[in-house]
């Protein structure tokens, strides 16, 4: 089971409770951590979060598997490359943004 | 479809695996030239089939399906794959196996795919492709576990050796004799979050209890990336990838393209010394040979074109040139995965457009196939280089750069900077809306396979020269038939292209472009131009009556027309030529790809009025400024 739902709702209130869970998509370059979750943020349509939830456990951003943030591009660094266990994704900060993260401990490269 | 008919006692087979799994090469590997490109009824995916023969004399029949890490399908080429292995395509039986495809130094994401493929209820078979690199990096796989794991036998595929895939072929034939039943009844359904949660956590258990994770892992990779992945290095290197392609597609076609070209018109002068003067003669030459010929004569630049996009693509680097892209041309609203079909529309828009089917969202898609046609095509330099040479100084300005060259370079700037604001308006003004997600698995770095090139670039060669062969060849008749019915009178002085059903309407069309500064020999030269932008080239040379061939005719072409027209109609003809939509095949090709008339005649409108506009602007400007 992942820790949190899909429904976009307290989003804010809940990213305050856990205090050392971020977003993937607000991480900077270097950063290695566990994914915990996924919680599509408030302002996509319910069905658009469900589809970018399945798509991003379908490429494996699954609770337990660990990430690096590789890369950036050059414009708003984005796109961000990482390393996602053993493979290497693409995505755009937007979308990493629904990728909650538990950063390693002194983990900041 | 007819092979359904023919093929009873061979084994179905449908290929299933995710992208960059090795899938293609293991397909090549077992079908080697036996394979029928097509499309399937009503879609716009390739339908890719083949056969082959087992050691024990069995055919099998093997169908590729396209790359997918699910089979809830999002684009079209996912819908392929999921409807093809349920058996719900038209035309197509039920596969008697299933063939999954994973590449074995990455197995994770497939075997939460093979998961899912189980519910389906067919007999299935996983082949680990790249079995020698996963070996080499000491990645150690408990084949016997798990093959029993999963309840499917399991077999080490090498698709680029020879003999690599033996192993699979002795399993094939044991499946045959039906000894292989199906892992699991078909319930598929399609799964929740939760349930892709759960497929994943026993994926983990599988990979812990079968898989040892490698001794010596891929650094190159890693290496490799922290260049081409850097910000700016990283737009270094594809800048000059992309130039080096641009040199390649440019020069050293040029040959090539002109010993196709000298074949053509050998030929067509051959069949008019011939054949006895008439109807028939005047269609085989001008309308058949030098109609097809003029699309012909590109196939030099698509080979080569189509041998960098492989090159690249085995390599692993397409996926970075995406992500290197992806907010730059996001800027105008474009998806990363656009850059790769906007950079093939600079040979031809056709294969371009046919790229973009790797684009899930269908408003990315469209965008990209409308502005697609924008780049300049390697069919506008005759006519580019014709005016060019007419009417700009060949004079170097501050010293270095050459007039003509700036000229030539600000068309394609044109295009390329239009093709920009066209995709904006359309997807940030008039299809506003959540952006697709742009998410994609990137590779590791393999060294490519000649024969996999090889064998890419030979489909795409036998496409377009099928495409030559039957819906261009369909237009070059059309077009020879307005050009040359009826025929001059008796005794006519004029071309006999101006008494033709071509001539009326360009006469006809005349007042319409009276206002941008075409004269009428400009507009009826339009319309057989219609076939391809460079027969306008050729068909100028007819309405002015020039005589000779090749540069010759070009040159002397020049001069006549630096004589009659004024420098303002010329740079609005330029002008005009940077966004009309002077090229049939590329239409039918929209109209294939999007299934529906409404995209080819909103692009023809669409261009029609920015070429109007442009030209328009351009004749006035240049006009006051008194040119």
């Amino acid at each position: 089971m992942s820790l949190y739902k899909a429904d976009g709702a307290g989003d804010q209130a809940r990213d305050r409770a856990n205090a050392d869970v971020i977003r993937l998509g607000r991480a900077p370059r270097g950063l290695r951590g566990t994914v915990v979750g996924i919680s599509v943020l408030r302002g996509a349509a319910a069905s658009e979060g469900e589809e970018l939830e399945r798509r991003l456990l379908e490429i494996g951003f699954v609770d337990g598997a660990s990430v690096e943030i590789l890369h950036e591009g050059l414009i708003g660094r984005d796109p961000v490359a990482v390393r996602l266990d053993d493979m290497r994704v693409a995505l755009r900060r937007r979308e990493a943004d629904a990728v909650l993260v538990r950063p390693l401990a002194g983990g900041d490269n | 479809m007819a092979e359904a008919a023919v093929l009873d006692g061979t084994l179905r087979v449908a290929l299933v695996g995710n992208p960059n799994c090795g899938k293609t090469a293991l397909f090549n590997a077992l079908t080697g030239s036996r394979q029928k490109v097509a499309n399937y009824p009503g879609v716009t995916v390739e339908r890719k089939a083949g056969t082959f023969t087992t050691p024990s004399g069995r055919r099998v029949f093997v169908l590729d399906l396209p790359g997918t890490y699910s089979l809830r399908a999002r684009s079209p080429d996912e819908a392929i794959t999921r409807d093809a292995v349920f058996g719900r395509l038209a035309g197509e039986a039920v596969p008697d196996l299933i063939l999954c495809v994973a590449d074995a130094t990455n197995l994770r994401l497939m075997l939460r795919l093979v998961l899912e493929l189980k519910q389906v209820g067919r007999p299935i078979i996983l082949a680990l492709n790249m079995f020698d690199i996963a070996r080499h990096r000491g990645i150690g796989i408990d084949l016997e576990r798990l093959s029993r794991e999963l309840g499917m036998p399991v077999v080490p595929t090498i698709a680029v050796r020879r003999g690599g895939t033996a192993d699979l072929l002795q399993l094939l034939d044991r499946c045959a004799s039906g000894q292989t039943a199906a892992p699991g009844a078909g319930t598929w359904r399609e799964p929740t979050a939760e349930e892709v949660r759960a497929a994943h956590h026993t994926v983990e258990r599988i990979l812990k209890t079968c898989v040892k994770p490698p001794v010596r892992p891929d650094t190159w990779t890693t290496r490799l990336d922290r260049v081409l992945l850097h910000p700016v290095a990283g737009l270094v290197v594809l800048l000059a990838v992309l130039f080096l392609v641009f040199q390649a597609v440019f020069t050293w076609a040029t040959p090539a393209m002109d010993l196709i070209d000298a074949g053509f018109t050998n030929l067509g002068a051959w069949v008019t010394a011939t054949l006895p003067d008439g109807v028939l003669r005047s269609l085989i030459a001008d309308g058949l040979i030098a109609g097809v010929g003029s699309v012909i004569v590109f196939l030099p630049q698509i080979v080569i074109l189509f041998f960098f996009i492989n090159l690249l693509e085995d390599f692993g680097y397409m996926a970075r040139a995406a992500f290197l892209m992806d907010r730059i041309i996001g800027v105008a609203g474009l998806h990363g995965r656009a850059f790769i079909p906007l950079l093939s529309s600079f040979a031809c828009a056709i294969p371009g457009i046919m790229a973009t089917r790797v684009i899930d969202n269908r408003r990315d898609r469209l965008a990209t196939i409308l502005v697609a046609p924008l780049m300049t095509c390697s069919a506008r330099i005759p006519v580019y280089t014709l005016i060019i040479a007419a009417f700009v100084p060949q004079r170097t300005v501050d010293g270095f750069v050459d007039l003509q060259g700036l000229v030539m370079f600000g068309l394609y700037a044109a295009g390329i900077v239009s093709a920009f604001v066209v995709a904006f308006v359309l997807r940030r003004i008039l299809w506003r809306g959540a952006a697709e997600p742009f998410l994609m698995e990137l590779p590791t770095y393999k060294i490519p396979s000649a024969r996999n090139i090889l064998m890419g670039v030979v489909l795409r060669a036998r496409i377009f020269l099928r495409r030559a062969g039957t819906i261009i060849l369909a237009m070059m008749i059309l077009i020879w038939f307005l050009s040359s019915v009826p025929g001059a009178p008796a005794g006519a002085t004029d071309p006999a292209i101006d008494y033709s059903f071509a001539g009326m309407i360009g006469h006809a069309l005349q007042p319409l472009l009276a206002p941008i500064g075409f004269n009428w020999q400009i507009a009826v030269a339009l319309i057989p131009g219609l076939a391809a932008r460079e027969v306008a080239v050729a068909a100028l040379g007819t309405v002015y009556a020039i005589s000779g061939t090749g540069d010759a005719a070009v040159g002397t072409l020049a001069g006549t027309l630096a004589d009659s027209w004024s420098l303002a109609t010329a740079l609005a003809l330029l002008a005009w030529y940077v966004f009309a939509p002077q090229c049939a095949s590329t239409l039918a090709v929209i109209r294939r790809e999007t299934n529906s008339w409404r995209w080819p005649v909103v692009a023809f409108l669409y261009m029609l009025t920015l070429a109007y506009g442009a030209a328009f602007v351009v004749f006035h400007a240049a006009s006051a400024l008194g040119g």
